[in-house]
């Protein structure tokens, strides 16, 4: 016997509101509880997600990509530097932080023998989705062209690695500034999800604060040469104001803006 | 700083001091194995819960466990101490204390008149004795009651936060996830969008949205984009409307500096959240969020236990008498919190010092994919959480936040356990699903015909 279905019914109202979030919303529900299909839809997705945290980065693949992407810029962006942190394997890195945000011992030598000074460097690092790490070097071909006054380190690849990963690094480099392209925790969703974290003076023990981080660079989030754009923004800005944190923001000039464009929604008939 | 010790099974424990103490004495956590602090065997952990157990009360304002003279969180907690509250139990251990709590007669006026009595420590000590019952028992014997549009904290009422967020923002889309909770009888704690871009446009843009949807549905609820406090701070002072002004705060000095924050800046945030007076039925205008570990993430814990940093965390949020305060308590990751039974743990130690401490505990019951949890220790979570009084939890569309990539309880999730304890929502926002239509006679919510809607609702589904 069907049980009484506390679902919309076949005009699903909700199919409109959809195409303007991945959000799960308009679930079918039964009571209180989600229909069966949503029930297993969700269970699938963190299947999914749980194992891709486990997933290990194809370095060489990615140094391939980066490094021709690189030779149409010239040295030393012809070069990727491959490196790990402390942390030896994937189980260690999701109990020890402390050892993702540290260099091996062969890495810390590995990256003095290409020391000079550059302004920036940009650490491509696994992070918690290897798999999201694959949509760098299209996020990289927006970007490079917009850093022209920048004189830029090798890229380098980086294994079992956190955010403060990069301010390693930087020093060991002597870079004045560090970009991190990580891989973020995958989320049900989207288990594909890229982070930009940029640190202006990196060092080691730069705190979180000290970091602007644009965030959710996926294609159904903001796409690669989307955040390309706004990336290249955010590093113009810091070098601008030599700083980077909660101390740098984006100028206020588009508030007043914010708010016609928001009446524009409230407004129109999509809510009201 | 003075040596403790106790003997069990023929080996002699001694601790350092009140620090290695309340770390040692802590149920197992990763994060305090992470730290070096944890017990190193299981004996030890109640040879340490013994010595804790008879551990005078007054010791914790004699010994902080982070120096007066380094820490402005210690300085806020021994400066406003009242030691008239104190009197009543002043003359106690940590294990009376623990007795006291849970003995009849403790009752809730006893409770709210011995908070500011205590300190973080002292809570945090004796909460590392006792049971998950003990935990939800005692708490749910403590009313914190905050107003801002809503009455948040009343008893047999569970409020919902409802999170709509978007991976970019789109107004669209989070009005429509907006939509979703509200027909499910979710946003009494408040509305509150985590922005995924920290930029002040784009906060002032989700703010305009929120504002506009709460005026011309009339909702009796209040608003808030979850930025930083500064970002806030400044939309005020340029006339966008702000209802609720969050921050997240930790419990030492040092990691409230990582966040980019101290007390002076929250006292300024507060008192500017205070001259716009928004509120029509209350003045609690502030919404913090915690977690334990998240000291000891910024390296900021000084050598203490990541529960205990926790509660003094509580004593940051008290100061400036927030509407809200959620321990984001499975947000942070398995460093700090490895698995399912130790985020249980963890939420109702947090929620349980929270409401001793007399601040208004919600919990954001949640797990990330790379710990080894899922959505039935968050129903067990969320359960005994609920049954113990629990202010507010969270409502996400579906359980996925789409935005900050982890799973936290969903609109769904909330209405099966209003249910199941038969808790109800604010009273003020309650009358307001009723209006609408959305609660049927027996305050069940309805299945979203759009005949059955009031006019502006029914607009939304057409």
């Amino acid at each position: 016997m069907k049980p009484p279905a506390t679902a919309p019914s076949a005009a699903d109202p909700w199919a409109g509101l959809r195409a303007h979030t991945p959000a799960r919303i308009g679930l079918a529900r039964s009571g209180s509880a989600v229909a069966t299909k949503a029930l297993l839809a969700f269970r699938a997705d963190h299947a999914r997600a749980r194992d891709a945290v486990g997933d290990e980065l194809d370095t060489e693949a990615l140094a391939g990509a980066l490094a021709s992407l690189g030779a149409r810029f010239g040295a030393p962006l012809d070069q990727v530097l491959t490196v790990a942190s402390a942390a030896p394997d994937r189980a260690t890195y999701l109990r020890r932080p402390d050892l993702g945000r540290r260099l091996d011992a062969a890495a810390a030598a590995h990256l003095a023998a290409h020391r000079a000074s550059y302004d920036l460097v940009v650490v491509i690092a696994d992070g918690l989705s290897a798999r999201a790490v694959q949509a760098a070097p299209a996020l990289l071909a927006g970007l490079l062209p917009r850093l022209g006054g920048w004189r830029l380190a090798p890229f380098v690849v980086a294994r079992q690695a956190r955010v403060a990963l990069g301010d390693a690094v930087a020093a060991a480099l002597g870079a004045g500034a560090v970009a991190v392209l990580i891989g973020e925790r995958p989320g049900l969703t989207v288990p594909v999800s890229l982070g930009a974290y940029v640190t202006w003076l990196p060092r080691i023990g730069s705190t979180d604060a000290e970091r602007n981080c644009l965030s959710n660079i996926h294609a159904t989030g903001t796409p690669p040469a989307a955040a390309a754009q706004r990336l290249a923004a955010l590093l113009g800005l810091m070098r601008q104001r030599g700083l980077s944190g909660v101390g740098l923001k984006e100028e206020g000039d588009l508030i007043a803006e914010s708010k016609i464009r928001s009446d524009g929604i409230v407004g129109s008939d999509f809510l009201l | 700083m003075s040596a403790r010790a106790a003997t069990l099974a023929g080996t002699r424990y001694v601790f350092d001091d009140l620090a290695t103490l309340l770390a040692r004495a802590t149920p197992p956590r990763s994060g305090d194995v992470l730290a070096g602090l944890a017990a190193r065997s299981a004996q030890e952990r109640v040879a340490a819960q013994m010595a804790l157990a008879d551990t005078p009360l007054a010791a914790f304002l004699d010994e902080p466990v982070i120096p007066y003279e380094t820490d402005e969180v210690t300085r806020l907690i021994l400066d406003t101490h009242d030691r008239a509250a104190f009197a009543p139990v002043a003359a106690m251990t940590v294990g009376e204390l623990r007795e006291f709590l849970l003995a009849d007669g403790t009752d809730a006026p006893v409770l709210a008149a011995l908070a500011p009595g205590l300190t973080p420590e002292m809570v945090a000590a004796t909460v590392k004795l006792m049971r998950l019952s003990e935990l939800m028992a005692v708490a749910a014997r403590c009313r914190v009651v905050t107003r801002f549009r809503t009455t948040v904290g009343l008893p047999r009422r569970l409020a919902v936060r409802l999170q709509p967020n978007h991976p970019t923002d789109d107004p669209r889309g989070i009005a429509a996830s907006v939509l979703d909770g509200l027909l499910l009888g979710a946003g009494d704690a408040t509305i509150g969008i985590n922005p995924a871009s920290d930029s002040p446009a784009r906060t002032a843009e989700l703010l305009h949205l929120l504002d506009d949807i709460r005026q011309r549905l009339a909702i009796p609820t209040q608003s808030c984009v979850l930025a930083h406090v500064t970002t806030t701070l400044g939309l005020m002072n340029q006339g966008v409307p702000v209802d609720l002004v969050f921050q997240s705060i930790a419990g030492t000095e040092a990691a409230n500096a990582a966040f980019g924050i101290s007390l002076a800046t929250l006292a300024e945030a507060a008192d500017a959240a205070a001259a716009l007076a928004r509120g029509t039925i209350g003045d609690n205008a502030m919404y913090f969020e915690t977690g334990q570990g998240s000291a000891l993430s910024a390296g900021a814990h000084h050598g203490v236990d990541q529960q205990t940093l926790e509660a003094r965390a509580y004593a940051v949020a008290r100061r400036f008498r927030p509407l809200l305060v959620n321990t984001v308590v499975g947000f942070i990751g398995p460093e700090y919190l490895a698995s399912g039974k130790e985020i249980i743990r963890a939420g109702l130690e947090d929620h349980c010092c929270g409401k001793l401490l007399g601040v208004p505990m919600g919990c954001d019951v949640c797990y990330t994919n790379h710990a080894d949890a899922d959505q039935d220790d968050m129903d067990a979570l969320l359960t005994l959480l609920a049954a113990a009084g629990v202010n507010f939890v969270m409502g996400v569309p579906g359980a996925d936040d789409v935005m900050l990539g982890y799973q936290s309880t969903s609109f769904h999730d909330a209405l099966a356990v209003r249910e199941l304890l038969g808790l109800r929502p604010a009273p003020e926002f309650e009358a307001w699903l009723e209006g609408q239509g959305i609660l049927d006679a027996a305050r069940r919510v309805r299945p979203p015909e759009p005949a059955r809607l009031p006019p502006p609702l029914r607009r939304l589904l057409a």
